[in-house]
C-alpha cells in the first residue's frame, strides 16, 4: 500500500463513527457601508499604527508625491506594467536611477539587493486591519522586487479599499502569488515587544490616491 | 516509538519524533520552577501579549461569531478529510506542485532529505514550522550532512543558544533581551562586539547575519498555516519577512504540513485570517502573509513540493472525544493565558507542543501509554481560561479530563493489583454510600487532630495524598464533624443544656 493509500485508509477507519458536522454559521460581518472618507481615515490610522508613512493625495498630485518619496533613493525598481504617468516627476526620461523588471529581462538577486527602493501599485486593501494585497500583476511585479529592496513605496487607489476582509477576498485571484502586507517587516520575538524592520523592507511608504 | 501496528489500519497508528516528555510533568515542572529568571521573563511576556490580544479582540463586534464559524469549519474539515485531501492534491498538482505523503516522522524526514540532495546542496534556509520541529527534521538533516538555518528571529536565538523552543509562537520567550544579546555575542560570527540589548539592534544583527543566506539559498523548507482544498493554495503567516525570503527567492521550496491543516475554500480565509493574527501576536494583522498555488512561471520557486504528514494525526482523529484537538491553528493564545504554563514554562511539557494544547495534543498523537505522556493531561488546574481564549473553541478542559480517564483505565489494564487511587476510590464509594458509613468514618477526626499536634497543622500526608501537602499544610481537623455538631446543637433545649455541661 502506498503512503497515501495507507493514510487515507487510516482516516477512513478513524472516522468510522461517521461524525456529521453542523453547517458553518456565517453570522459575522461580511459587508459594510462605511463612506469612503471614513474608509481612508481608518486605513491611515491602521497603517500609521504599524509605523508606515502614509500620504493621501489627489491623482493630480500622485507623480509629485512619488518623486518626493523616492528622492533619497540612489536607485529604484519598477515593475514593467507601472503606469508611466506616475513616474513623470520621479524618473523623467533617461533617469539613470530607474531599473525596470520585465519578464524575460528580470533583475538578478544581487541587482535587487543593491537597489534602494521599489515602487508598486496594489490590488486591494483592507481598512480594518491595515492590510495591502499585492497580486503580482503588471503594475505590482513578481514577489522578489517588493521584497529585497529596503524601501517600498506602494500606491493604493481609493477604489481598491474595502473595510472588511470578507469584502476583500472576492477581489483576489487566489491562484496568483499573493502577498498581504500590514506595515513594514516587524518582530515581536524579544519579550513580545514589537520592533519594526527585520528582513522585509524596513521602510513602507503608502500613497493613497483619491480619484483612482 | 510506540504502538505501531503496520498494515493494520483499523488500529490507530501513533506518531513519533519530538512529541514525548521523557520525565513526568511534575518532576520537570518542579525543576523549571526553580528558574526564577525564566519565570520573571515569562510573566512579563505572557502578560504583555494577553493585554494586546484582549485589546484587538475587543475591537471586533463579531468575535464570537468568527469563533463559531472557525470551530464549525474545522469540524467539517475533519468529517470530510479524505475528500478534501483528494481535492487539494488534484488542484495543487494541476498547478505544477508535487505532493508526497508521509506516514510518520521518519518517512517525512527521508523525503525532505532526498529532495534536498537532488538539488546538490548542503544548506537550506528554513521558515519557522511546527511540523518540522515535531519530526526533528533539523537533527535528521544534520546527520545527513545538511545544515538547516532557522531564519525566524526566535528560532535563530534557540538554534544559536543550543536550546529548545518553549513556546509555539515565540520559541525564545523564556529568554530576556540581555540573555539574547549574550547568545548573539557568543555564537554569531562577525557580530559587533559592542552590541547592546536593545531589541531593535538585536533584530538588525539577525538581519545582517541571515541576509547572505537568503540571497544565495537554493532550497528553502517551510511549514504552512492553511491549505485551501478548492484551489490547491498554501498560506504562510509571518512577521519578519524571513518567510517571504524563503518562499520567494530559492529555486526549490519544500513545505511540510500536517494533513489537518486544510480549509475547504478560499472564503474560509476570511474567518481564519481574522482569528489567527489577533489570537497569536495580538495584532490586527500580521505584517506578512504569503499565498501560493503550485508553481507560477517567472515568480518564485519553480520546483515546489509538499509533504503531507500523518505522524499520529489519524490516531488523534480516531478518538471521538479528543479529535477536536486537531482543529488547533497553532496561535498559542492558550499558552499565554494558562496559569500553569506561565509558571512552569514550555520546557516542562517536553514535547514540541507545550501548554494546554500540548497537554492534549501530545498524548493524542503518541497514545496515552507512550513514555511519560500520560502525565501531561494532569498539567492543568482545569480553570478553563484556555477554552475561553481558543479561537476555534477547542474544549481543552473536557479533553484533559477525558485523557485522564484514558490514563487511569490503561493503568488498570496493565496492573493486577489495585492502585492506591483505586483503593481510595473504593473507600470513598463505601463512605459516601450511606450516612451511617460516613458517620463511622468521621469518628476518626480526633485522630487527625492528634496527628496535627500543637501547631495544629498536618505537614505531610501519606501515600499519593502526599502531593497535596508538598507545598501547603492542612489545618488540623475539628474535634467533631459537622454532622455530629448539628445533631448535638439541634437537640431539644433541655437536652442541649445537659449536653453543654
Amino acid at each position: 500500500m502506498s503512503a497515501k493509500e495507507e493514510i487515507l485508509s487510516r482516516i477512513t477507519s478513524a472516522l468510522r463513527d461517521a461524525p456529521t458536522a453542523e453547517p458553518i454559521p456565517r453570522e459575522y460581518r461580511t459587508t459594510s457601508d462605511m463612506p469612503q472618507a471614513e474608509l481612508i481615515e481608518l486605513l491611515v490610522d491602521r497603517l500609521e499604527d504599524y509605523k508606515a508613512h502614509v500620504d493621501v493625495v489627489d491623482s493630480a498630485r500622485l507623480a509629485a508625491t512619488i518623486a518626493e518619496r523616492l528622492k533619497d533613493a540612489t536607485s529604484f525598481v519598477v515593475p514593467h506594467g507601472i503606469n508611466e504617468d506616475w513616474l513623470s516627476e520621479a524618473a523623467p526620461a533617461n533617469d539613470a536611477r530607474r531599473r525596470t523588471d520585465t519578464p524575460g529581462a528580470v533583475l538578478g538577486i544581487p541587482e535587487l539587493d543593491s537597489t534602494d527602493a521599489v515602487l508598486t501599485s496594489s490590488a486591494v486593501s483592507i481598512a480594518e486591519s491595515g492590510t495591502i494585497v499585492l497580486d503580482g500583476t503588471g503594475d505590482q511585479g513578481r514577489r522578489a522586487i517588493s521584497l529585497v529592496p529596503d524601501h517600498h513605496v506602494c500606491v493604493v487607489p481609493v477604489s481598491t479599499i474595502v473595510r472588511l476582509l470578507p469584502e476583500a477576498l472576492p477581489r483576489m485571484d487566489i491562484t496568483r502569488p499573493l502577498t498581504w502586507i500590514s506595515g513594514p517587516s516587524a518582530t515581536s520575538d524579544i519579550e513580545l515587544e514589537r520592533v519594526e524592520g527585520v528582513h522585509g523592507p524596513r521602510r513602507l511608504d503608502v500613497i493613497i490616491v483619491k480619484g483612482l | 516509538m510506540s504502538g505501531v501496528f503496520m498494515g493494520m489500519p483499523s488500529l490507530p497508528v501513533f506518531g513519533d519524533g519530538n512529541l514525548h516528555i521523557d520525565e513526568p510533568f511534575p518532576a520537570a515542572a518542579h525543576r523549571e520552577l526553580g528558574n526564577t529568571q525564566m519565570r520573571a521573563n515569562l510573566r512579563h511576556a505572557t502578560h504583555t501579549i494577553r493585554d494586546k490580544r484582549l485589546k484587538v479582540v475587543g475591537e471586533l463586534p463579531d468575535w464570537e461569531e468568527l469563533r463559531d464559524a472557525g470551530a464549525a469549519t474545522k469540524n467539517q474539515v475533519m468529517a470530510n478529510l479524505p475528500a478534501l485531501l483528494e481535492e487539494f492534491e488534484k488542484n495543487f498538482t494541476a498547478r505544477g506542485g508535487i505532493i508526497h505523503w508521509a506516514r510518520d516522522a521518519d518517512e517525512a524526514n527521508r523525503i525532505v532529505s532526498d529532495l534536498i540532495k537532488e538539488q546538490e546542496t548542503t544548506e537550506v534556509v528554513k521558515v519557522k514550522s511546527m511540523a518540522t520541529q515535531e519530526i526533528g527534521l533539523n537533527e535528521y538533516l544534520e546527520e545527513q550532512g545538511i545544515s538547516a538555518f532557522e531564519t525566524d528571529l526566535a528560532e535563530l536565538i534557540v538554534q544559536l543558544g543550543h536550546d529548545k523552543p518553549s513556546h509555539i509562537l515565540v520559541p525564545a520567550i523564556h529568554k530576556n533581551r540581555t540573555e539574547v544579546r549574550d547568545i548573539f555575542l557568543a555564537e554569531m560570527p562577525n557580530v559587533d562586539p559592542n552590541l547592546t540589548d536593545e531589541p531593535r539592534l538585536l533584530a538588525m544583527a539577525a538581519r545582517e547575519h541571515l541576509r547572505r543566506k537568503f540571497l544565495s539559498a537554493k532550497v528553502a523548507v517551510s511549514g504552512a498555516n492553511f491549505a485551501l482544498a478548492d484551489s490547491g493554495t498554501l498560506a504562510v503567516v509571518e512577521s519578519e519577512g524571513n518567510g517571504r525570503m524563503c518562499l520567494t527567492l530559492p529555486e526549490t521550496l519544500i513545505t511540510v504540513m500536517g494533513i489537518e491543516k486544510l480549509l475547504p475554500a478560499k472564503e474560509d480565509l476570511e474567518v481564519f485570517m481574522q482569528l489567527l493574527p489577533r489570537s497569536s501576536t495580538g495584532e490586527r494583522m500580521n505584517p506578512y502573509t504569503s499565498l501560493w498555488t503550485g508553481v507560477t512561471e517567472g515568480d518564485g520557486p519553480q520546483n515546489v513540493h509538499l509533504v503531507m504528514l500523518d505522524n499520529g494525526r489519524t490516531a488523534a482523529l480516531a478518538d471521538k472525544y479528543g479529535r477536536t484537538a486537531l482543529n488547533c491553528i497553532r496561535c498559542s493564545a492558550c499558552m499565554n493565558v494558562c496559569p500553569v504554563y506561565e509558571r512552569t514554562g514550555g520546557h516542562a511539557y517536553g514535547s514540541t507542543y507545550p501548554g494546554p494544547i500540548g497537554a492534549i495534543l501530545s498524548p493524542l498523537l503518541t497514545g496515552i501509554k507512550s513514555e511519560e505522556n500520560s502525565s501531561l493531561p494532569y498539567a492543568s488546574s482545569l480553570c478553563g481560561a484556555c477554552y475561553d481564549a481558543c479561537p476555534v473553541k477547542i474544549n481543552i478542559p473536557e479533553i484533559l479530563v477525558h485523557l485522564r480517564g484514558e490514563d487511569v483505565d490503561s493503568r488498570r489494564e496493565t496492573k493486577k493489583l489495585p492502585s492506591q487511587m483505586d483503593l481510595m476510590m473504593k473507600g470513598a464509594q463505601w463512605a459516601f454510600s450511606s450516612g451511617k458509613n460516613l458517620g463511622l468514618l468521621e469518628k476518626g477526626l480526633p485522630l487527625g487532630k492528634l496527628a496535627a499536634g500543637r501547631e495544629k497543622k498536618i505537614k505531610r500526608l501519606p501515600g499519593i495524598a502526599a502531593g497535596w501537602t508538598q507545598s501547603r499544610d492542612i489545618p488540623a481537623p475539628p474535634a467533631q464533624s459537622f454532622r455530629d455538631w448539628w445533631k448535638k446543637d439541634h437537640q431539644p433545649a433541655a437536652a442541649t443544656t445537659e449536653q453543654e455541661k
